[in-house]
């Protein structure tokens, strides 16, 4: 989640630091060393021990696992990258793989426009009521996504769905959200449903913090609205951006939640292994195979890691 | 509100006090737009629709909701039945899920809330051995996906005997890297160092200090962080599916989607209007505690993107 603020905040702590030792001579940096102590311990330890237990042991046990193999003769052999291998030339892994990259490149940027549109018209002031707009679109996020998928799965259900009555009406001619032509899309929309408000917010927040001067003294210059759109809102909202797309380049590789429950509605066009998550989850807990499993989670955490310092590295780029 | 206004409160104050002086100047460029007011009101409705939808469909029975309109009221009117039916079902179930909730909400949240705080103060405040390492791990281990380390961890909590007890839902959940980041960009502006060293010459120690002074000081980053973790545990589902096989300790989430399952399993009960009305008061008190606390998450979000 906060990959991106992290980056930032360290940045600027590591700056802190250097340019404190740096600009101050001998005796501030003595002082400095004086007053350095284990206090800050007693309150950074309880928090770092949790998240060692809960995260840093968890992913050695995932490196570790994924370098064996349960044998039926033997018990647990080492491998090696053997289950790495096995993973990259699994197609069923590829093609789980293959079909969250093509969702995060459809869905991501539809969903970042929309919020940019919704950011844009709250902070405009030609809204009638603008604080009713922003909290009911941003309500959605409130929502568990089980109680999403589920209301979402009964609207387009053919059983008492809102969708089967427009496919009667039309005669047919209305695609059928489950079929596996669409399956994608049905769960595009119900993610887009629910993270749109989020997003909206992040930009919206970050458009707040603008100084009104520079909207007046443009416009004295004779800008339009559309051109203070262009040449001041965008590049004041570049890092914000960047932080709700790597939010939602996560989101997407990690796919679980909606499609899980959508397939009980559709098992056929949303399998048990439509996204990579679903297939680890299934191979751990359907076919015991752990190790494999494991190897999948590593491979996946740095695919995500990999896309993730992709997009901040362009977003740095551009502003440069 | 705190954060935003400390970092942009001269210019904001001032131009919304010179705006209406403008507007009167510039006359029709102000006024209300009627395209964007349409455009924001279909996403209004798009947000609103299934919310609408839910609360229609849970005060209809169960042959209700196959013959009738989904988006408008039909039949008996059943919510109270139904409300009934949902805490009665299955012995009652679904009372026990809303108090596993509320426990792993107030334990996993408010844990989470405490330790991030600490944590997070302890970052900007203090200078300490190992605090360049600290960030590192930190940040490190955060690249790394959540819910792809979901596996391993049953497997080692499995191995700790953890499974299927409320500390597998809450231990993982006491950690909010997202909360110490906040918590650290909060309290490096909202804690003055001088008072700080004021309480030190006058003899307090670290920790008294920071609960008669700093806590206070960082109380509305705290509501904030409370916030994202409330509505993270509430909604949470792919962990305790993992660490959870006995239907005791589930949570709201997992338990009305086995009620859901249930019409897919070979003589299962179809209790579609139990999901429902159950799906209904999951979403009330989330959302009675979001709307009535949003203000505060505005300003955390806004101090995140100000600071990024």
């Amino acid at each position: 989640m906060s990959l991106n603020p992290a980056v930032a905040a360290g940045a600027q702590a590591a700056r802190g630091w250097q340019t404190r030792g740096r600009r101050n001579g001998q005796a501030r940096r003595r002082r400095a060393r004086g007053r350095r102590s284990w206090a800050g311990w007693g309150f950074v330890g309880p928090f770092i021990a949790v998240f060692a237990f809960a995260l840093i042991v968890p992913i050695g046990y995932a490196i570790y696992l994924s370098l064996y193999r349960q044998q039926l003769i033997g018990g647990n052999a080492f491998v090696g990258i053997d289950n790495y291998k096995t993973a990259l030339s699994d197609p069923q892994f590829w093609a789980s793989l293959r079909r969250v990259l093509l969702f995060l490149v459809v869905q991501v940027p539809i969903m970042t426009v929309l919020a940019l549109l919704a950011a844009l018209a709250l902070d405009s002031a030609r809204l009638r009521w603008t604080p009713l707009y922003r909290l009911s679109i941003f309500l959605p996020y409130a929502v568990p996504a089980v109680v999403a998928s589920l209301m979402w799965g009964f609207i387009y259900g053919s059983q008492f769905g809102l969708v089967a009555r427009l496919r009667s009406f039309f005669g047919g001619h209305f695609p059928d959200p489950l079929s596996s032509n669409w399956a994608l899309t049905a769960i595009g929309n119900v993610v887009t449903w629910e993270f749109v408000g989020y997003n909206m917010l992040i930009l919206y927040s970050a458009l707040q913090a603008v100084p009104r001067e520079l909207y007046e003294a443009a416009e004295i210059d004779g800008a339009t609205q559309l051109g203070i759109i262009r040449w001041i809102k965008l590049p004041a909202l570049r890092v914000a951006i960047v932080v709700s797309l790597i939010f939602s380049v996560i989101g997407s590789l990690q796919l679980f939640n909606e499609p899980n429950i959508l397939n009980q509605l559709a098992p056929d066009a949303i399998p048990k292994t439509f996204t990579p998550n679903m297939y680890a989850y299934n191979l751990s807990f359907a076919g015991q195979e752990y190790n494999y499993s494991a190897a999948i989670a590593i491979v996946m955490g740095i695919v995500t890691v990999i896309i993730a310092a992709a997009v901040q590295w362009y977003g740095r780029r551009r502003a440069a | 509100m705190s954060v935003t206004e400390a970092v942009s409160s001269p210019a904001g104050t001032d131009a919304r006090r010179k705006a209406p002086r403008l507007a009167r100047g510039r006359g029709a460029r102000r006024r209300h737009s009627v395209v964007l007011n349409i455009v924001m009101t279909v996403m209004l409705l798009y947000a609103l629709l299934p919310l609408f939808w839910l609360v229609v469909n849970s005060t209809k029975t169960q042959s209700a909701l196959f013959s009738t309109f989904g988006l408008w009221f039909g039949g008996k009117f059943a919510l109270w039945s139904n409300i009934h039916q949902v805490f009665t079902y299955d012995n009652g179930i679904f009372a026990r899920w809303f108090g596993n909730t509320v426990l792993y909400v107030v334990v996993g949240a408010g844990g989470a809330t405490v330790l991030a705080t600490l944590a997070g103060y302890g970052m900007a405040k203090f200078d300490f051995p190992g605090k360049r390492a600290v960030f590192a791990v930190v940040l490190g281990a955060v690249a790394v996906p959540g819910t792809a380390l979901a596996v391993p961890t049953f497997l080692l909590f499995s191995n700790l005997h953890l499974t299927n007890t409320p500390w597998a839902v809450i231990l993982p959940s006491l950690v909010s890297p997202l909360g110490f980041y906040l918590i650290w960009v909060y309290a490096a502006e909202a804690v003055p160092t001088e008072i700080l060293e004021a309480a030190r010459i006058d003899g307090a120690g670290e920790f008294r200090t920071f609960f008669v002074i700093s806590s206070r000081l960082l109380t509305p980053g705290m509501v904030t962080v409370l916030l994202f973790t409330v509505v993270a545990t509430w909604n949470n589902y792919f962990l305790p599916l993992i660490m959870l096989s006995d239907p005791r300790w589930y949570p709201l989430t997992v338990g009305l989607n086995n009620w859901n399952m249930q019409a897919a399993t070979a003589g299962g009960q179809v209790v579609y209007n139990l999901v429902i009305t159950g799906s209904l008061l999951t979403v009330i008190p989330i959302m009675a505690a979001f709307l009535y606390l949003q203000r505060y998450w505005r300003s955390g979000l806004a101090a995140g993107s100000v600071k990024a």
